[in-house]
């Protein structure tokens, strides 16, 4: 049966596990906050998080960083609600 | 709840689009239940702005890695337990 | 900062370490916090509230139970209860269990489809617990991470693996090393490493500490 992206036990894999220590940049603890600050105030639940993260296409997904996947989620849960509008966000950064 | 401490249930083998919490390595596998947590609102309807209700109870499901993996190598008392969700469990006994 | 025309606000340009997810992270926050969705305060109070924990916290857990068998039995059955005992509370949700390490059986939580683990007890996991090489192989071939991490179990202990696919998160208890009898229980905590309570380590010897 087909899986999907994030579901990864047993996946094949020869790569070993990297054990290197990484204390978490600035902007990875802000992630991390800002998903929380968002729970708080009932915009965005765990669920969401995840049900976010899942959809990213596999390439994406496999490719990115872990708090990358977070903002992803973030913007993708949060432009269905129309908390933020498409293109808001890079319009934001100047992009 | 359904299923006490020691019964057999088998993890059903159905395609599900969308968000949910039982892994594919287990799907269609059978294995015992060692714990009855609590019940917890479903995320698969929490995930898409749902309530979650009614809430679904949860167990741990303990399995032979023998079982699971046709390829596992380890001890054949090794074993693998995860978390489900009551409507993705069918009596095996 | 380059001179150029613009009417329009953007973010602080990076520092060239960072990776571009960086400055999209901090126009984000400044994003919602101008709409009036969520506050710098509730951004902050929620980091603060991660990294306030750490392995040590854990670690007083794990010694207490060692030196005294119905705290042991207390931590088994409630967790939570348990460590608001020692004044440390994981909070309501999600819920932690603890699972104990015998002559028969060795414990190595996992969560292969996500990353759950007891953050409320043991802060943030560590970026190997997250890969997708530790999820994968954790459950298909946990005793080949066992030897990767170079942890070497008795030849009769059996291996459980748990997969932490719902509410629950898994705190492992390992077993108490021998020649820590005479040991205080502050010094015992020094020995429970985060490694020890994931499941891919045994604690440290105290022949290791006193050299």
């Amino acid at each position: 049966m087909n899986r999907a992206v994030h579901d990864r036990g047993g996946w094949p894999t020869d790569a070993p596990i990297d054990r290197s220590e990484h204390e978490l940049a600035d902007w990875e603890l802000l992630a991390d906050g800002l998903v929380h600050a968002l729970g708080d105030h009932g915009l965005m639940n765990v669920d969401e998080l995840r049900r976010g993260i899942e959809s990213m296409p596999r390439a994406e997904y496999e490719r990115a960083g872990y708090y990358e996947r977070w903002l992803f989620s973030i913007e993708t849960i949060l432009g269905e609600k129309g908390i933020l509008a498409p293109g808001e966000l890079d319009r934001k950064l100047g992009a | 709840m359904r299923f006490d401490p020691g019964t057999r249930v088998r993890v059903a083998d159905r395609p599900h689009e969308g968000h949910h919490r039982t892994p594919a390595y287990v799907k269609g596998k059978t294995g015992r239940v060692e714990r009855v947590h609590a019940a917890f609102k479903s995320p698969e309807a929490r995930a898409y702005g749902g309530d979650g209700l009614p809430q679904q109870p949860l167990y741990l499901v303990g399995f032979a890695q023998r079982d699971v993996w046709p390829e596992y190598r380890g001890r054949p008392g090794d074993r693998i337990s995860l978390d489900i969700y009551e409507h993705w469990l069918e009596d095996a006994d | 900062m380059s001179d150029h025309d613009h009417d329009h606000d953007h973010a602080p340009i990076t520092n060239g370490d960072e990776p571009p997810a960086a400055a999209r992270a901090r126009a984000l926050e400044e994003l919602l916090v101008e709409k009036g969705v969520i506050s710098r305060e509730d951004v902050r109070r929620n980091v603060d509230l991660l990294v306030s924990r750490s392995p040590a916290d854990g670690a007083r857990l794990i010694a207490r139970a060692w030196v005294d068998p119905a705290f042991k039995r207390r931590l088994l059955e409630d967790a939570r209860a348990a460590a608001i005992e020692l004044g440390l509370d994981p909070g309501p949700a999600p819920v932690v269990v603890a699972v104990e390490n015998t002559d028969r059986v060795h414990h190595m939580v996992v969560c292969t489809l996500c990353s759950c683990y007891p953050r409320g007890l043991l802060g943030p996991p560590p970026a190997w617990y997250k890969s997708l090489a530790y999820r994968s192989r954790a459950v298909s071939d946990p005793r080949g991470v066992l030897e990767e991490f170079g942890v070497e179990l008795d030849e009769n202990v059996a291996l459980r693996v748990l997969d932490s696919t719902a509410n629950i998160r898994y705190l492992v208890i390992p077993r108490r090393p021998d020649g820590t009898e005479a040991m205080s229980e502050e010094e015992i905590a020094t020995l429970v490493t985060r490694d020890s309570m994931i499941g891919v380590a045994h604690p440290v010897r105290p022949a290791a500490v006193t050299a």
